[in-house]
């Protein structure tokens, strides 16, 4: 059961946080809140002003929605986590789409109109976008910028942002944040639906928690942060990352001079230097679409490079294939793992060995020791803390969390001399993510270089002995994780030491 | 236009390394024209080509010496292909291949003309051209109408099938070629009403469907062609005409104009569709939603756009059209209905909507490029005194012009992302 007799009450002009694990049945609520799922049981109350009488008391009205189109109307707006967006349809006509309206009687699209809507919604909340551009060739935080323009231009009483700020930055999140209080000062109410607690205590008025489908307790948000992850996750959980200082020694990555095209052709990563040494993990931080998946792809062999070189443990693998350095002993969580890091409907035990699949003890003239892969996929899960009722069911099973973690099982179960964590705790729970995080750090101790790439800036700020920051396909500083935030915040935006003044106006 | 002028200047040296899709084209159209120049000179040097371009205006013929201008012909493919090759010089990469594929196709048909008393009319290859492409159009506009909004229509054959028959049938039956159009077009739609659905309501595989529904129908025409018009065909089964409308001066232009302004109501239709259709699909709020529908079927649900119910109208619309493709094949070429009639025309429309690119205006070039190669097969085959191409080699033009056509005009071709995947709540 997804969602069990949750009770939820947000009163107009306010910012309801609602905090919960993922799978903790989030999404769900909302996405019956938003006709895309019918309820089994419950109502879903909504009061209006009275049309006759707009400052008089509010109308309640009992809905059931079957379908978003009735969400829509009862003046609700919805900024979903997965954006729903038309990749081959510009910005404008993903703004109008649903409530097109026509130039005259001719029946064709008003264009132009639609154009002006967009226009003056982002200026009136400063969210800048071209209207004509393609969403497609968007990154991805512009289109976020789309779908809160989206949700803000239908008139919407209540907006429901279910997960918003995970791909903007830190600056980025105070804008989007200053919306919200300006939309709340408007009188309109948002359910903000977050697992990120800084966020939820700076911004929600009230906070519900849920936990497993079920309401835990409401809360404000003068509760601390230690607090409100232990009603998350139900036990006390350690927020920051324990680690001794680092021992850095022989260099175990280095980068120079790297270029790497993306899909458009344009440098992704754009003449990059940088040097990992065993020991140590290196973090990079940047906000999304400045290079980091180029760059880790790069070091993978899975993005052809067209300059520069690659040393890994010391020997040139700008030219390697990707199995040749894997082979050199370099683990890799990828940064998108339902379509990089796993094959979906292969079981867990065949993905815990998708990376030695071919050599013994797994397989042995061709032939899959399925034994053996029993045998390891048992010990893993042990030790991984995978949760699953067997090895043998599909990984498109196991919750966004179970899943990293047979990833972090697979490429941390053989002697790492380098590991490439690109976004090693996207979208997985509070809990895992204190695991995820201490394995990382274990493997640090043990001696392995750690390139972490996240466009976390707190993951990176607890994990990193050392702070890359990335921007417009460039190294443009390295920091001490110690620098504040603000600072940081600044780098990501492209704005170095010597421009700051003006960056600061 | 959409099909042909792909120029993807991001297509940089540096993703693609030397080989660039240009270089590729380049590189074989090289080879065609030095192959096509070869031809030519093997050819005796007094040979003469005669070239009619209007059967109402017997003198404006012409006259060519067929070695020069084959050879002619051929360098200027070499040349074109050899400035796509060093990509010294930017050349607008659709008009550039355009120009070198027919200066190759003009000099294959010059060569295999050329003897005494031959004459290419180009008015009359032209108007079976069109003839040829007329069912092709109406089976891509089908499939465009299908698969913009996902679900893909692999049963354009049984739908022409169907549209074919019921078209003879209902014609013959009320003595009127009108009702036998309006006959089919229903038809069609009941085809598609059974594709709709199954793949929409009870969420069958759409290709499988679409397989079995050709099946279906090919069983079906031919059970009821054998019981209800075989032994009586002036009751049933009369070849039908509609009439043909000359449009004032426009079908007296050499050339073009009997091809597009002297025919019957069947080609208005078709070009009056691809028209409508284009401007329906992407200046419309129905067009609009249609294609949102293809392509992200939860964004277009989440915005209050009812998916399932707007791909079941346009399944249903395309099959009116593909109906109508089908009343071609019978009242509009004059033909009493047989057994399998289409012979494959409505999976050659399929090959077209891929050509085309999903695209209406994409489709009706791609049918006619495939109506020519059809056309051409015919024309060589009844040249008199033989062609000196084997015909087994004519007859493969058609599929060689499919291959070439993917391969090399089109370049990379992107399906809507939703075609083919049911949408259902979670």
């Amino acid at each position: 059961m997804a969602n069990d007799h949750i009770d939820l009450t947000v009163e107009p002009g306010e910012i309801h946080a609602l905090l919960g694990e993922n799978g903790a049945g989030k999404s769900t609520l909302m996405n019956m809140l938003y006709g895309l799922i019918t309820p089994d049981e419950g109502e879903i109350v909504i009061g209006r002003p009275d049309a006759a009488d707009p400052d008089g008391e509010l109308v309640d009205t009992v809905h059931r929605f079957q379908s978003p189109g009735d969400a829509l109307d009862a003046g609700l707006g919805m900024v979903h986590q997965h954006f729903m967006l038309v990749p081959v349809f510009t910005v404008a006509e993903n703004v109008i789409l649903g409530r097109e309206t026509s130039k005259g009687r001719t029946g064709l699209l008003d264009r132009d109109s639609a154009r002006a809507a967009v226009r003056e919604v982002s200026e009136r909340y400063g969210l800048w976008v071209d209207p004509d551009a393609l969403v497609e060739e968007l990154p991805v935080g512009v289109q976020q910028r789309v779908e809160i323009i989206k949700a803000l231009i239908s008139d919407c009483e209540l907006l429901i942002l279910d997960e918003p700020t995970a791909v903007l930055t830190p600056q980025e999140i105070n804008e989007l944040l200053d919306i919200m209080r300006q939309l709340r000062d408007d009188g309109k109410s948002i359910v903000f639906i977050s697992h990120k607690l800084k966020e939820v205590k700076a911004i929600a008025d009230r906070i519900t928690v849920i936990r497993r489908g079920k309401v835990v307790g409401e809360t404000s948000p003068t509760a601390s942060e230690s607090e409100l992850a232990a009603m998350m996750v139900g036990r006390d959980v350690r927020l920051t990352v324990e680690k001794e200082p680092a021992s850095p020694d022989t260099p175990v990555l280095e980068i120079s001079d790297l270029t790497v095209a993306d899909d458009r052709g344009t440098h992704a990563v754009d003449g990059l230097s940088l040097t990992v040494r065993s020991g140590e993990i290196v973090g990079v931080a940047g906000v999304q679409g400045n290079g980091q998946t180029e760059l880790a792809e790069a070091i993978m062999a899975l993005a052809p490079t067209i300059g520069g070189t690659i040393r890994i443990a010391g020997d040139d693998m700008a030219h390697a294939k990707t199995h040749e350095i894997i082979e050199a002993g370099v683990g890799y969580i990828p940064e998108d793992r339902s379509l990089d890091g796993l094959v979906r409907d292969f079981t867990i035990a065949e993905n815990l060995i998708l990376n030695r699949y071919n050599r013994p003890p797994y397989a042995r003239r061709g032939v899959l020791n399925a034994a053996e892969i029993q045998r390891r996929a048992a010990d893993n899960i042990e030790t991984f803390d995978v949760r699953t009722q067997s090895a043998d069911h599909t990984a498109a099973s196991l919750s966004g969390g179970n899943q990293q973690k047979v990833i972090v099982a697979r490429e941390f179960s053989r002697p790492l001399k380098l590991l490439i964590a690109a976004q090693p705790t996207r979208g997985v729970d509070v809990g895992a993510m204190e695991f995820i995080h201490s394995r990382i750090v274990a493997e640090r101790d043990s001696g392995a270089g750690v390139l972490v790439i996240s466009s976390e800036l707190d993951e990176v700020l607890a994990l990193a002995d050392r702070v890359a920051v990335m921007y417009d396909g460039k190294i443009i500083a390295e920091v001490s994780p110690d620098t504040p935030r603000d600072e940081i915040g600044l780098l990501m935006a492209g704005s170095t030491g010597d421009d700051e003044e003006a960056a600061g106006d | 236009m959409t099909t042909i002028d792909v120029a993807e200047s991001a297509e940089s040296t540096a993703l693609h390394g030397f080989w660039t899709r240009s270089r590729k084209v380049g590189t074989v159209l090289a080879v065609l024209g030095i192959a096509v120049f070869l031809i030519g000179l093997t050819m005796t040097a007094g040979a003469e080509a005669s070239v009619r371009f209007n059967l109402t205006l017997p003198e404006a013929a012409a006259a060519f010496p067929a070695k020069p201008v084959v050879l002619t012909l051929g360098a200027v493919a070499v040349l074109l292909g050899a400035l796509l090759l060093t990509g010294r010089v930017h050349l607008p990469f659709g008009l550039t291949v355009g120009v070198a594929v027919a200066a190759v196709v003009l000099a294959l048909l010059i060569w295999a003309i050329a003897r005494p008393g031959n004459t290419l009319q180009i008015d009359t290859v032209l108007k079976g051209t069109m003839l040829l492409a007329l069912p092709l159009i109406f089976g891509s506009l089908s499939g465009v109408l299908c698969e913009r909004s996902g679900i893909i229509n692999v049963g354009i054959e049984g739908q022409f099938l169907a549209g074919a028959f019921t078209g003879a049938l209902a014609g013959t039956v009320t003595g009127s070629p009108w009702v036998g159009i309006l006959a089919a077009t229903v038809a069609g739609a009941l085809v598609t009403f059974v594709l709709a659905a199954l793949a929409i309501r009870y969420v069958v595989d759409q290709v499988v469907l679409g397989v079995v529904l050709n099946l279906l129908v090919l069983g079906l025409t031919g059970f009821l062609f054998d019981r209800i018009m075989k032994d009586n065909e002036s009751a049933t089964n009369l070849a039908m005409r509609v009439p043909e409308w000359q449009i004032p001066i426009l079908s007296d232009i050499p050339a073009i104009g009997p091809a597009l302004f002297g025919q019957n109501v069947f080609v208005y239709l078709a070009l009056v569709l691809v028209a409508l259709v284009y401007v329906m699909l992407f200046h419309t709020r129905w067009g609009l939603r249609t294609r949102a529908v293809g392509e992200h079927p939860v964004a277009a649900d989440t915005v209050g756009i009812k998916v399932n119910s707007l791909r079941f109208r346009n399944v249903l619309i395309a099959g009116l059209v593909s109906g109508l493709g089908g009343a071609f094949l019978t009242i509009g070429e004059a033909l009493p209905f047989s057994e399998n009639m289409t012979d494959g025309k409505g999976f050659i429309a399929l090959a077209v909507l891929i050509v085309g690119r999903w695209n209406p205006i994409g489709g009706l070039l791609g049918a006619l490029l495939f109506g020519f190669a059809m056309q051409i097969e015919q024309f060589l085959s009844s040249v008199p005194g033989g062609s000196p191409v084997p015909s087994e080699f004519l007859a493969m033009l058609p599929y060689l012009v499919t291959i070439v056509a993917v391969a090399g005009l089109i370049g990379r071709v992107r399906a809507p992302a939703a075609d083919g995947k049911p949408y259902t709540k979670a």
